[in-house]
């Protein structure tokens, strides 16, 4: 297979929108003696592998996809990382 | 009149709907299959509750590409009627046909009760049969059904009187005890602008029979019933909200 482009993209809870997960796991980090921990959010992490494209094209269509799939834009933020895969 | 059930892969209570309709009520009622294209001339297509496509990546995310939802979607700008319940309000929200989205409840816990809520409007086709203020007892049973919105989304849902349920107390008081997944305002089903397409979280279509418990869903049925069999013209003119 030759080497393509790895796209990271990372689903974050909205500012302003409940995130009950992030809440439960800070509460519990606090529990366990990590008082400095100020706000937690748990979100995904989605890992995409692409057919060999150019960078700049490639970008505007996994922005694409998280527009139409990946990320609901009502509840959740995103961002795209783009690299060459390492193997 | 003809209901038209979808069921996709996960699909739980379609069974449930397909028996209220077709069985408890007398009327004509189809599956249709997420792969199908068209509604089978369906009046009034359900989007019922369940885990369609395994509630991967959001709930309703994956369902909302079904070539089946193309038809639902044209059917609901035409005018036509969608009831989306549980999954189905979720599928409905993720395709932008209801504004807003369903997440995980506050407690994180999944939760299956019975609950009351109170009908916020009667200005639909599935609520013109009950009385604006009225409290019903229906069943829930969701993990993912925190109705969330932005602040100019609620203030228009209120203003155009378009919050059609709210978990309320057996008084009718929206209290934060009665909420049982943390949903904003207490918001437990809506309709779009067009009124003729409603989502909640409840399950009518679970409380149609004295055996099971509450009939209270069984109203909701037979106002679509009614609706659709009077024709739209002789709908009731607009109510306002309890």
């Amino acid at each position: 297979m030759p080497p393509g482009l790895l796209a990271r993209v990372y689903v974050t809870p909205k500012r302003g929108i409940l995130d009950p997960q992030g809440k439960a796991v800070q509460s519990s980090l606090h529990a366990l003696g990590f008082g400095e921990v100020q706000d937690v959010k748990v979100g995904k992490y989605i890992e995409l592998r692409l057919a060999d494209a150019a960078p700049a094209a490639a970008s505007a269509r996994v922005r694409e996809m998280c527009e139409r799939l990946l990320a609901n834009g009502v509840i959740e933020d995103f961002r795209v990382e783009l690299g060459e895969e390492r193997r | 009149m003809r209901w038209g059930v979808v069921v996709f892969p996960g699909s739980l209570d379609d069974r449930d709907a397909l028996r209220a309709a077709g069985r408890v009520l007398g009327d004509e009622a189809v599956a249709l299959w997420h792969k199908d294209r068209d509604l089978r001339g369906a009046d009034c297509v359900v989007l019922p509750g369940g885990f369609s496509y395994g509630d991967y990546l959001r709930c309703g995310a994956l369902a909302k590409f079904s070539p089946i939802m193309e038809a639902v979607a044209r059917h609901g700008r035409d005018g036509g009627l969608v009831l989306g319940i549980c999954n189905g309000f979720q599928i409905l929200c993720e395709a932008g046909l209801l504004p807003g989205a369903l997440v995980r409840n506050r407690s994180l816990s999944f939760v299956c009760d019975l609950v009351t809520v109170r009908v916020e409007t009667t200005d639909t086709f599935f609520t013109h049969g009950c009385n604006a203020g009225e409290v019903l007892e229906l069943p829930i049973k969701h993990g993912e059904g925190c109705y969330v919105a932005d602040e100019d989304t609620l203030a228009a849902l209120e203003h155009e009187q378009r919050v059609v349920f709210r978990y309320t107390d057996r008084a009718g008081r929206p209290t934060p005890e009665a909420n049982p997944n943390g949903a904003l305002r207490n918001i437990a089903g809506v309709c779009n602008a067009g009124r003729n397409v409603v989502g909640l979280m409840p399950h009518p279509e679970h409380a149609v029979e004295r055996l099971t418990g509450s009939v209270d869903g069984l109203r909701l049925f037979q106002s679509v019933q009614a609706w659709v069999t009077r024709g739209a013209a002789a709908a009731p003119a607009r109510s306002a909200p309890g």
